[in-house]
């Protein structure tokens, strides 16, 4: 009764933990070089989280227009956010204001 | 290199000083090198100043991201000359710049409020444009290095993303 017990509530952890990593999500990776976002236009799903990677050597930011958000991305430096609710944010550089981009987030999975 | 004299730039007069003797005489890699130095540590002295002076929040931004962005321009090209065991040297362009750039320095020094906030913004206007000038007609042509090419030409691209980030903060201040 006792290992019964055990094998159910390892069973449930696992499928807890499954869960957990099927919503995770994935990583998606926009390069900044040369003072550009690349890709500038770049669709996720919910859940997805951004990756910013800074090849310049200067200091950038990723800032949404809506002012929903703000990362610094420093010089030879990546940094992240993850997107958990559906839709369109134009963002830039508070740094360097010429250079835009925008996030497309769909719903689901 | 490190020890220039503080001052920052009158950009209008830049280049009636600075490419007739370009025009006379391709500047080499170590003047160009010296040039390029001077011109941002001009443009780091300015902001300094602008941050000193101005309590406008968009120009604090502005003189922030030029004294950031100039920094890093000049400490990779510092790295650079280390690199290529290149001494600057010294030159009539540098010196032109910089004795200007005192003067600059002085008159913006005797301003405040929202016409020192002007005449900041218009100078990194003027300045921008002439250094982007001569970025691209002179020293980036003259360069005969590859490495100081391409970090001129990266140079040029931040400059130019500056000026227009200038020209459009000097239309919000009129």
């Amino acid at each position: 009764m006792r290992t019964a017990f055990h094998y159910a509530a390892l069973l449930l952890a696992l499928q807890i933990v499954s869960a957990r990593v099927g919503n995770a999500g994935e990583v998606v990776q926009v390069k900044i070089t040369g003072l550009a976002f690349s890709p500038a236009q770049i669709t996720i799903r919910e859940g997805d989280t951004i990756e910013w990677v800074n090849g310049d050597f200067i200091d950038h930011t990723a800032t949404a227009d809506d002012g929903s958000w703000d990362v610094v991305v420093g010089e030879s430096r990546s940094a992240r956010l993850r997107f958990d609710h559906a839709g369109t944010t134009k963002y830039f550089c508070r740094f360097h204001p010429d250079m835009t981009a925008t996030v497309h987030v769909v719903a689901g999975r | 290199m490190r020890h220039f004299p503080t001052s920052f730039a009158v950009a209008v007069t830049l280049s009636a000083l600075a490419l007739p003797a370009f025009a006379a005489d391709q500047p080499s890699d170590p003047q160009i090198a010296h040039i390029a130095y001077t011109a941002g540590d001009i443009d780091v002295k300015a902001g300094q100043l602008a941050l000193e002076k101005s309590q406008n929040k968009a120009v604090r931004a502005f003189a922030s991201d030029m004294v950031r962005d100039h920094k890093a321009v000049n400490d990779k090209a510092l790295a650079l000359v280390k690199k290529l065991n290149v001494t600057p040297e010294d030159n009539g362009t540098s010196k032109a710049l910089s004795d200007q750039a005192a003067q600059k320095h002085d008159e913006l020094s005797k301003l405040s409020g929202t016409a020192f906030d002007k005449a900041y913004v218009e100078n990194e206007v003027a300045f921008h444009k002439t250094v982007d000038g001569a970025l691209e007609t002179t020293l980036i042509p003259s360069s005969s290095n590859s490495e100081l090419k391409g970090l001129l030409q990266t140079g040029l691209k931040i400059f130019q993303g500056h000026l227009a980030h200038a020209e459009h903060l000097a239309s919000t201040l009129k």
